[in-house]
């Protein structure tokens, strides 16, 4: 399961309306190992295919980055996110709209993340209702989709004097 | 020659589950070539045909060195590589 803030997605799906038609890319970064998103990172899209808007690869020297500072920060990455806007080279139904599910192209590097989620938001137009789906491969390297649930603010595991409340 | 050489999660189980290796070399194919030796097939995880994979990203210090030669890259005696999974996909 993916528990994420609503400000958070509300980033996300901003977002990938900005770059629509092209697809949008970026990270949410957490604490290590709490699997817990605390903040949005959009990436520069550096697809080849730029021109045909249909595929997104994070610029490799911004990774490198982001990354450095996260591992600065105790951070790692907990959703990879990206949108999708066109009808998939594979289309699961015959609806002709993009789908909120991984393609044989995800899938592939999805492998390369284990424990990492992939969101994924569909977006038939700009100002379109989004479909956000998650998704982690198991062990054997087959889709699982990952129930989200999306919330005001996390429930966090009480840490101070009971006098005191918790942050976040 | 020594490098520091950080290890991305999905290839920890070559290097026993550690996050930061030494490997000695002073050129990318080099530092690749003492990591296949202390941790067997890690190689084939970063390298086919004779290039970098796609699926990885590798730095030197601070540069992609998809930039800076590919395997032959320069390693500075003391300097860090960093692998990291590539990250793309697209509908």
């Amino acid at each position: 399961m993916l528990v994420i803030r609503a400000d958070l997605v509300e980033e996300m799906v901003a977002h990938a309306r900005r770059d629509h038609p092209r697809e949008a890319c970026g990270q949410l970064l957490g604490p290590e190992d709490t699997d817990r998103p605390e903040r949005y990172v959009p990436m520069t899209n550096a697809d080849d295919a730029e021109a045909r808007g249909s595929d997104y690869r994070f610029d490799s020297r911004e990774q490198f980055e982001v990354y450095k500072q996260a591992t600065e920060n105790d951070e790692e990455t907990v959703v990879v996110f990206h949108s999708h806007t066109r009808v998939p080279r594979r289309p699961l139904t015959d609806s002709g709209l993009p789908e909120a599910y991984p393609s044989v192209k995800d899938i592939e590097y999805m492998g390369l993340q284990p424990g990492v989620h992939f969101a994924i938001v569909a977006l038939t137009g700009p100002d379109a209702e989004p479909d956000l789906r998650s998704f982690l491969l198991d062990a054997e390297g087959r889709v699982v989709e990952d129930e989200v649930q999306v919330v005001e603010r996390y429930m966090l595991s009480h840490t101070g004097a009971d006098d005191v409340p918790d942050k976040g | 020659m020594s490098a520091t050489v950080s290890i991305p999660t999905i290839l920890r189980t070559h290097t026993g589950g550690e996050k930061q290796v030494k490997a000695d070399g002073s050129t990318l194919q080099e530092v690749i070539a003492d990591l296949e030796a202390n941790h067997p097939g890690i190689k084939d995880r970063l390298v086919t045909d004779g290039a970098l994979h796609r699926f990885v990203n590798v730095y030197v210090n601070d540069e992609d060195v998809r930039f800076a030669g590919g395997l032959d890259a320069q390693v500075p005696d003391g300097g860090t590589v960093t692998i990291l999974p590539a990250v793309a996909g697209g509908r």
